[in-house]
């Protein structure tokens, strides 16, 4: 098992390098010169020389390559032209509420999709897989941000039961003391009712919004692994001996069935990192998806560049996690 | 699963017959195909110029003088929305047409020539395949600069990957398939087995892909001129009107936003609906 992890581990290493080239290529031919941002206009000439051979952007390409991934591994992201902080302090600050967003967003999508899709299995051909297979067609083709804005409309406008867009938070209610850093669960453990209350009412929209969204692809997939297991050999046999029809399908058939629903799992987490770019931005949520929208609009390559770093990491950090889980639920991947 | 053109020819002459027994590929064709016919036309069939403002008729709710209503300089939705067809249809089959292109050569040379050429190919591809995908577009997008060749540009690099490993597959498939090492043995070149002999008969599953993905694309430039990093005003593109409508949508003015998103629901719904009919006349297992 340990060896299997440190293969992969190891494995990793070309693709993360390659990635960097892509992200360190892609910000050395953005349109605009940096220098524009980091000193005043009225600047003069001479200045303006130093302080670019002060940031190296006067070295060869190579020489500046090298450094950058130096720097990278040291856990050196270099500092935002904007914030003027390092990038990797902005990121880990932001990681927090970008982390609590997805993460009630999956849950929620997984509690409701893993069943749909068992049940329109189970129930083939029946209203429940015609309903199941009506919302994964809209799911997947109405857009985050159009969603986001319908629902603010009929749940703000129209109903007023939520709050307008206001961030993690309200304006005026203190966030709760940190012990996890998601203000729900916080404010939870703090017993900051007001906190709880504020947050829970924040978080709401943008999660459904990404959970309706991830749900689809999820619901879709269950039914088709599900059908498969219920299909094969083993659950006839299941049957023949006499089981339930319960136990059949979740003994037998689901645990069977459980694995590409897993693989999917990662895959819409990685959907789920670009429709929180857009959510975030309709919901005033100060998340990594707003950093790095800032960071585009205002030309700040080491911003843009360890955000991409960042997020490809973690995608393939959760790929690589659910290869162990592979590795752990299903002996025959056992090497 | 028979995947050769020939079959698809001999399952398009059963067409009409087909369409009956599968209303909702059926449905998505016509929308598809309906849309297409309102996008061509609507010049002539739009009653406002979608660039024109009216100040004095700003914000108006639908009204059957401006059908879905008037934005913040007054413009008419219905016109913007109708000329928007061209504009997001375009982006979304540019994308996957360049894609298509770029990722079934990248994946035809790595599965016909194999070794080295197949492994740097594809470990290249992993690379690209390895960031999550609207964040890589929004990259390209971002850095590039915002205007709609980039946005078709930065779409279809993402999916390349896409392209490349499906068509690689059919590629390892057929390579060593009867046909092929006919022609090789009465003396045709490489090129002409590719192009000749291979490629009419691993493009029924990209084509499935391929349907599937303008969905996504149009879906992808929504959203990146949604955030500025695509389309700019005053082009009528649907995720730009969507943007618009942002801060009035707590005022009330709701139809600045729904009709552009409407528009891009139907047409990625449209598109899911062809692309699932399909892969499951290819795939009957599916059914």
């Amino acid at each position: 098992m340990i060896a299997f992890i440190t293969r992969r581990l190891l494995l990793l290493v070309p693709v993360l390098l390659g990635v960097t080239v892509v992200t360190f290529t892609l910000t050395r031919i953005i349109p605009g010169n940096p220098i524009d941002l980091m000193v005043s206009p009225l600047a003069s000439a001479e200045t303006r020389e130093r302080i670019a051979e002060n940031a190296g952007l006067n070295d060869p390409l190579w020489v500046q390559y090298f450094r950058y991934i130096g720097g990278v591994t040291r856990g050196d992201f270099g500092d935002s032209f904007v914030t003027d902080q390092p990038v990797l302090a902005d990121l880990t600050s932001r990681f927090m509420p970008t982390f609590e967003l997805t993460l009630f967003a999956m849950l929620l999508a997984v509690i409701l999709a893993v069943p749909l899709g068992i049940a329109s299995a189970v129930w083939r051909g029946t209203w429940i897989d015609h309903v199941s297979r009506l919302l994964a067609v809209f799911g997947v083709a109405m857009p985050v941000f159009w969603v986001s804005l319908v629902a603010i409309y009929v749940f703000f406008f129209l109903l007023n039961w939520l709050p307008a867009p206001q961030g993690r938070i309200g304006v005026i209610i203190t966030p709760p003391a940190t012990i996890t850093g998601l203000y729900t669960v916080d404010a939870l453990l703090t017993g900051d009712w007001k906190a709880l209350r504020s947050s829970v009412q924040s978080i709401v929209l943008p999660a459904s919004v990404l959970a309706f969204a991830a749900m689809a692809p999820l619901a879709r997939m269950t039914r088709a692994s599900m059908i498969e297991a219920l299909d094969a050999d083993y659950t006839r046999a299941a049957r023949a001996l006499g089981l339930s029809e319960r136990s059949v399908v979740f003994r037998h058939a689901l645990r069977n069935a459980i694995l590409p629903v897993i693989t999917m799992i990662a895959i819409v987490y990685g959907y789920l990192l670009g429709g929180v770019v857009l959510v975030e931005n309709v919901f005033a949520w100060p998340g990594l998806g707003r950093y790095v929208y800032n960071a585009i609009a205002s030309s700040d390559y080491p911003a843009l560049q360890g955000f991409i770093l960042y997020s490809t990491t973690a995608y393939v950090l959760l790929f690589l996690l659910v290869d162990i889980l592979y590795v752990i639920l299903d002996p025959r991947v056992r090497i | 699963m028979p995947t050769s053109l020939p079959y698809m020819r001999e399952k398009a002459t059963s067409f009409f017959h087909w369409c009956r027994r599968n209303p909702v590929t059926a449905l998505g064709f016509g929308i598809i195909l309906g849309l297409g016919i309102l996008g061509i036309l609507a010049p002539l069939i739009a009653p406002y110029d979608p660039y024109a403002l009216n100040p004095r008729e700003r914000m108006q709710a639908p009204s059957w003088n401006h059908l879905f209503g008037t934005g913040i300089f007054g413009e008419d939705i219905f016109s913007r929305v109708l000329h928007g067809i061209r504009i997001d249809f375009g982006i979304g089959i540019g994308a996957v047409v360049i894609g298509l292109f770029t990722g079934s050569t990248v994946g035809i040379i790595a599965g016909y020539y194999g070794g080295k050429i197949d492994e740097i190919f594809m470990r290249l591809m992993d690379i690209v395949a390895a960031f999550p995908g609207f964040i890589l577009a929004m990259a390209i997008a971002g850095v590039l600069g915002p205007s709609i060749p980039n946005l078709i540009i930065a779409i279809a690099f993402v999916n390349v990957p896409v392209y490349a490993r499906l068509s690689r597959s059919r590629f390892l498939v057929i390579r060593n398939s009867l046909y092929a090492m006919a022609a090789r043995g009465v003396g045709a070149s490489d090129f002409r087995i590719l192009t000749w002999h291979l490629l009419p008969n691993s493009l029924a599953p990209i084509f499935v892909q391929s349907t599937l993905q303008c969905g996504w694309a149009i879906l992808d430039a929504a959203g990146l001129s949604f955030i500025g990093l695509g389309v700019h005003l005053p082009t009528p593109e649907w995720g730009v009107m969507i943007g618009l409508g942002v801060p009035r949508i707590i005022t009330g003015q709701w139809w600045i936003s729904f009709f552009p998103g409407l528009a891009i629901a139907v047409t990625v719904m449209g598109f899911n609906l062809i692309g699932d009919g399909l892969q499951d006349l290819l795939d009957p297992k599916r059914r």
